[in-house]
């Protein structure tokens, strides 16, 4: 493998973390208020609202159905909207962030369905108001969990975001497409296979690292 | 200081109503310990949880001092709630907050600077003993621990009233002794009106000024802790305090007495010295005592001679000991 294939290989790197950190931190912002939304608004919840959970549960579970190569398309006007062009990383984030917002806000859900409900109670009787049990007592205690959760998001974002490869996106996955699939260079398409796996791993690692760390439930 | 008035809580599912709480009412005047008893279901839990209004009353009024919480916006009843700590039978901490901050969180909620809220918490923590805990986190301490921590976090706020859960129920009888301990001392030290709910009688026993018995949502009766007891008048109460008293009352036309241990003494050597010292054969009918650090607490029933005068001479020896006792309670 010569120098220019090496340069290759490190800009797509590059271009797979940008895409997939940016999308995970954009999926997040939009998918926990979305995920705290349809926690608290449950009929148990601490918010009961029975059209807005309603509403929210339809809206992620549409976003989720629609299997992802099929999503990259269909938004591309709003890329184009929003980027101001459809083929590049950058622009892959806009699809990225449509199809992992939904995924982290069901992930984020089912992280505060596991506080224990006698410690939301307990905040309760304390006096707390609403907005204090969600960023005091359930956001908290559900951080480990949480964390583990933007782990698998992280893994399943990467993954789309070479399959974005297919249809002009960037990152290792259009070099695994352009040169392994296209000029059948199978040895360079492995080389990238090994890298995202590889990627993946160490995220996982790390964050495995961090969560066992933060968690004081098994201290 | 604390008023129920006509409470009813209905819980309905789809297919069946079930009325948890029914017509309740009873005044809880400041500074006493009250207990509420009654087997699993009866409603007690409900019944404390609509005191706060973590169960909203589907009929009735709560009073807390003078103000109708019933009726109460949401902003004051989160400020009543600041001023009635509660206390769970699960502990319910913060599993990811050590017990320091832990102890912080009403503090939190109540605007108190960050400085005041440590040294308030570590005052607590002195209170329960467990200063030397300060920095753990709830998994790494035992039940009893984590209870004292419960109860310091719901007095951070100086409440005026702490409601307790079957706060005992998940302890072993001496760590609940010394919860209890730790209760009645909070009682006296800062007046604080404290409410009791357990299944146990000896719970109740041992802390509580007057009793609720509780059965299907309904108070069936009330009173001094030793009437009660001593004289049980409805058939919860009856059941509660001599579980196994079916089969010792069914031997008709025997005299019996109630005996009461109320951790004044110890069971052993006062049964003990009153066979001996009277010479007189006597029959445990039926029993529900613990010994708990060498002193007794619970009800026996004794079946007395059957002359007179060996009975007046058991008496005699029971009073001189000071000890609680009712002559034939075993009317129906
Ligand atoms: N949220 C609820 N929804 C439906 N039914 C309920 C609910 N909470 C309590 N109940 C019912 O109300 C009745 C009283 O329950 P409660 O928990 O008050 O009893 P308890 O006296 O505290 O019993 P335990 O000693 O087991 O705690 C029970 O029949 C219970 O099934
Ligand atoms: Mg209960």
């Amino acid at each position: 493998m010569n120098l220019q294939m090496m340069e290759l290989l490190a800009d797509g790197i590059k271009e797979t973390l940008y895409m997939t950190l940016v999308s995970t931190l954009i999926a997040y912002v939009i998918g926990i208020p979305l995920g705290v939304i349809c926690f608290i608004t449950d009929k148990n919840g601490i918010c009961p609202g029975r059209i807005i959970h309603f509403v929210t549960g339809i809206l992620i579970n549409l976003l989720r159905s629609v299997p992802f190569l099929i999503l990259l398309v269909a938004i591309i006007p709003l890329t184009r909207l929003i980027v101001g062009t459809t083929i590049g990383s950058t622009a892959t984030i806009v699809p990225l962030v449509v199809a992992a917002a939904p995924y982290v806000a069901r992930m984020v859900e089912s992280s505060l369905k596991e506080v224990d409900a006698g410690v939301i109670e307990a905040a309760k009787s304390m006096g707390s108001s609403r907005l204090q049990i969600i960023y005091k007592v359930l956001l908290p205690e559900a951080k480990p969990s949480l964390l583990v959760g933007v782990l698998i998001s992280m893994a399943t974002i990467l993954g789309y975001s070479a399959m974005a490869g297919f249809v002009g996106g960037g990152g290792l996955g259009a070099i695994a497409i352009n040169y392994g699939y296209y000029r059948y260079q199978t040895d360079i398409m492995f080389v990238t296979v090994a890298f995202l796996v590889l990627i993946v791993q160490l995220f996982q690692e790390l964050g495995i690292w961090v969560v066992n760390r933060i968690d004081k439930r098994s201290a | 200081m604390i008023r129920l008035e006509h409470i009813t809580k209905e819980f309905s599912s789809s297919d069946k109503k079930v009325i948890a709480v029914n017509d309740v009412s009873v005044h809880i005047t400041k500074g006493e310990i009250y207990g509420i008893i009654g087997f699993s279901g009866a409603g007690k839990s409900t019944l404390v949880r609509c005191i706060n209004l973590l169960e909203m009353p589907t009929s009735g009024k709560v009073y807390f001092g003078n103000q109708e919480l019933t009726s109460a916006g949401e902003k004051e009843l989160r400020l009543a709630r600041q001023k009635m700590g509660m206390i769970f039978q699960q502990f319910n901490l913060l599993e990811q907050r050590n017990v320091l901050k832990n102890i912080c969180y009403p503090l939190e909620l109540a605007g108190v600077s960050k400085n005041d809220r440590i040294k308030r918490a570590k005052e607590l923590l002195r209170l329960v003993d467990m200063e030397e805990k300060a920095k753990s986190y709830p998994s790494q301490l035992s039940g009893g621990q984590k209870q004292r921590v419960a109860i310091a976090r719901a007095l951070a706020t100086n409440p005026e009233v702490l409601l307790c859960d079957e706060a005992t129920s998940a302890l072993d009888p001496i760590t609940t002794r010394s919860i209890l301990a730790l209760l009645k001392r909070i009682n006296e030290m800062f007046g604080v009106t404290i409410i009791i709910i357990s299944h146990e009688m000896r719970v109740i026993e041992q802390v509580c000024d007057r009793v609720a018995v509780m059965s299907e949502g309904v108070i069936e009766e009330a009173g001094e802790v030793k009437e009660v007891f001593l004289n049980p008048k409805s058939e919860t109460a009856r059941r509660l305090i001599l579980p196994d008293k079916d089969e010792a009352g069914s031997d008709a036309g025997r005299h019996s007495i109630r005996i009461a241990f109320d951790g004044q003494s110890s069971f052993e050597p006062v049964f003990a010295t009153l066979v001996l010292e009277s010479g007189i054969k006597l029959n445990i009918l039926g029993a529900n005592t613990e010994n708990i650090g060498g002193k007794a607490f619970g009800q026996m029933l004794v079946e007395m001679p059957e002359e007179l005068e060996k009975q007046d001479t058991v008496k005699r020896m029971l009073r001189k000991k000071g000890i609680h006792f009712v002559e034939g309670s075993d009317e129906r």
